[in-house]
């Protein structure tokens, strides 16, 4: 009997997990992903269509087409999962019983959890939040733009500064940046989560008169003042402001009882593996590790994920460790952009900004559709081989 | 040895930089005037993040002691 793996969340993560393990496992096993909406969203195209670069049409695909002839899609929203009987139960009342689970389930934006925000902040991390940002833009005519970041951990961390950039580079580009003011209020002493990579940013930032405000964590927004208040007991005013929300794991997962006290799932942070559950495996942004959540982890993870799981079911010993690895390109506008590329030992080294790295984003965003889903793009091996 | 009560204690050692700062500023936000917080870090990053916050958010570093492989930091929560 082929062994039944469930796989939860049809992002980059869980589309290319159920890909590799068909490709791997064959008529072994039998796959099937459920996804509440069945459509593949690119979430990194949500920044180009904010600031009118790009519609939504380029950023959605059926997910059928991206997934191996062989694998189920189940367009249906799981709502409970039962680690002990093996079930995940689905919203119209049926069940799908597996032997294998993954969870790729992603993170949801909690507005409600800043007072104000929903009323007085824009936002780019959802493609309606991002074409209402586009519009505002448009009627936009000078004056203080806030931009900030509401709750630690939040998708793709280089996003907020690629923004204001970008940002800079449209206004000047409408002909309205002398009469607009710029301003990233940053949760930390510095622009980015990870310090080289600030030390290649701030100057960037100076040269092209980006404010930047540090240890500004968002507490609350009165849209009626027009001000956003921190933690720290500092008040700023705004004439636009734009928050990355809050974010914590899903719904699913609070209700199962599988995540911690925001949701998140306790990932072992080498073999990707859920809490003591040695048949369920959890990776890109429902996980708890302590690196970037973004579609780069959750590509770098799947193989490990899917390599796993066909050892189980081959009764092989563990082939691959996850290291930590992340990649992400990170645009500084003016046509340039710079990489990121760690993993837990490694702190990036980012070189500085220049055209190659720009076109390389380019170039990945139009490619996405064709190799990330279906791990075309080579993998390199990594470090780690051989541990349990 | 601290001869405060830790009402709180965060075991952020392993943890890259930002993670302690983060966690700390996470339970400061949930907790109330008053409370003890205990931060454990093995980062060498925190040893400046963590004081620069609490300067800037005006709470209370109560103490900083060297462990072994890691900095025991305890910040009570002033407003």
């Amino acid at each position: 009997m082929p062994a039944r793996i469930t796989v939860l969340g049809g992002g980059v993560g869980g589309t290319l997990a159920a890909n590799l393990l068909s490709k791997e496992l064959g008529r072994d096993a039998k796959i099937t992903v459920v996804d509440p909406t069945g459509m593949h969203v690119y979430q990194p195209g949500f920044l180009y269509v904010a600031l009118g670069q790009a519609n939504g049409r380029w950023l959605a695909r059926d997910e059928r087409t991206l997934l191996r002839g062989d694998v189920e899609l189940v367009v249906e929203q799981a709502m409970s999962v039962d680690p002990d009987a093996g079930l995940v139960g689905l919203e119209r009342g049926g069940t799908l019983e597996w032997d294998y689970l993954v969870l790729a389930t992603g993170a949801r934006l909690v507005y409600d959890s800043v007072p104000g925000l929903s009323e007085g902040s824009h936002e780019f991390y959802s493609l309606a939040g991002a074409q209402r940002l586009r519009e505002e833009l448009r009627r936009f005519r000078g004056g203080r733009i806030r931009v900030g970041i509401a709750g630690i951990p939040y998708k793709c961390p280089p996003a907020p500064v690629e923004f204001v950039f970008m940002l800079e580079e449209y206004l000047r580009h409408r002909g309205i940046r002398d009469r607009s003011e710029i301003t990233l209020l940053s949760p930390l002493n510095r622009a980015f989560t990870i310090e080289n990579a600030s030390k290649v940013i701030q100057p960037f930032m100076e040269a092209r008169g980006i404010g930047l405000t540090t240890f500004f964590n968002v507490e609350s927004v009165d849209p009626a003042a027009g001000t956003v208040s921190s933690l720290e007991g500092e008040k700023t005013e705004y004439d636009l402001l734009v928050l990355v929300p809050p974010h914590r794991g899903q719904q699913l997962i609070d209700d199962s009882g599988l995540g911690d006290a925001s949701g998140w799932l306790p990932t072992d942070r080498r073999s990707l593996q859920v809490g003591e559950h040695e048949r369920i495996f959890a990776m890109g942004d429902a996980t708890d590790l302590p690196i970037s959540k973004s579609g780069s982890t959750a590509h770098f993870e799947a193989p490990v994920v899917a390599s796993r799981i066909s050892s189980l079911v081959r009764g092989t010993a563990p082939r691959t460790n996850y290291g930590g690895r992340v990649m992400c390109f990170l645009e500084t506008g003016g046509g340039k952009a710079t990489a990121l590329r760690f993993d837990y030992e490694h702190p990036p080294t980012p070189p500085q900004p220049n055209r190659v790295w720009h076109a390389a984003k380019w170039m990945f965003n139009r490619l996405y559709w064709q190799t990330v889903p279906q791990g075309r793009i080579p993998e390199r091996a990594p470090k780690e081989r051989g541990a349990a | 040895m601290t001869t405060t009560e830790i009402g709180r204690s965060i075991d952020a050692r392993g943890m890259p930089c930002p993670g302690p700062l983060m966690s700390l500023i996470g339970a400061i936000r949930e907790g109330k005037v008053g409370d003890v917080i205990e931060v454990l870090s093995s980062d060498e990053g925190s040893r400046t993040d963590i004081p620069a916050w609490l300067t800037k958010a005006g709470h209370e570093l109560v103490e900083v002691v060297d462990e072994d492989g890691f900095t025991r930091f305890v910040v009570k929560k002033v407003r």
